[in-house]
């Protein structure tokens, strides 16, 4: 199950400076996996310390923010594409 | 701060300054935002030139702190991969302080090679400046008005 993962570019220092990386997975959380295993340095900026998406990271399937599907469990089919957006935010 | 963070010059058009002006007057009482896109260098930093302001919707809807939708800036980043650009900064009104970035604007800042800009309404004229935040060091960039 191909997916193309879409790299804010914040993030692609971590990742050999790619700005899409295509990786296997039937879930976001397998598909994780297997980005964070080719780009260790990832898996800070993507997965707090319990494994859960860092609160600070929005990732979309397609046109859907995975917390609104099933997280880290959302099902993936050959050719979906996950965009993974920083929070940006701040204040007065 | 190096004077290699405090770059590139920040080139806004005048329709571009319009944009984002409008956008944080039109957000009040509540603090408002947007997404700049713009081309990188051959360094894989923004270059200073803008392609698109890209006003944001503010899903805080509060007056002291601000939250870019995040449906707005995936159709920001598709919008800025169309073209061959990138995200590469954004703005954000201040309503009732300095144009200068608060302890939350340097906390929260995701991205040391964006462009930061704040516009202060504070004050009868709007105040835009910008700036790069990197850990805790801010260095203000100029900004510059091209007639386009
Ligand atoms: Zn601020």
């Amino acid at each position: 199950m191909a997916v193309e993962i879409k790299l804010p570019t914040v993030l692609r220092a971590q990742a050999d400076g790619q700005a899409t990386v295509a990786v296997d997975g039937a879930t976001v959380g397998e598909v994780f996996n297997a980005l964070v295993a080719r780009y260790p340095g990832l898996r800070g900026n993507l997965l707090d310390d319990s494994g859960s998406l860092h609160k600070f990271v929005n990732v979309y399937k397609d046109d859907d923010d995975i917390r609104y599907l099933d997280g880290l469990d959302t099902k993936l089919a050959d050719g979906d594409v996950l965009s993974i957006l920083p929070a940006v935010a701040g204040g007065a | 701060m190096t004077s290699e963070f405090a770059q590139p010059t920040l080139r806004l058009t005048e329709s571009q300054y319009a944009t984002i002006i409008g956008n944080c007057y039109d957000g009040l009482p509540n603090e408002a935002c947007g997404l700049l896109v713009g081309p990188l260098g051959g360094n894989a930093e923004p270059t200073g030139a803008v392609s698109e302001a890209r006003p944001c919707r503010n899903v805080d809807a509060s007056a002291v702190t601000y939250t870019v939708d995040p449906r707005d800036m995936l159709g920001a980043m598709r919008a800025a991969e169309a073209r061959g650009d990138e995200i590469i900064g954004v703005w954000h009104s201040h309503t009732h302080t300095d144009a200068y970035p608060s302890p939350t604007d340097v906390r929260q800042a995701v991205d040391p090679a964006w462009l930061y800009v704040i516009v202060s309404l504070r004050d009868q004229a709007p105040v835009l400046r910008a700036y790069r935040i990197r850990g805790e060091g801010i260095a203000e960039v100029a900004v510059e008005l091209d007639r386009g």
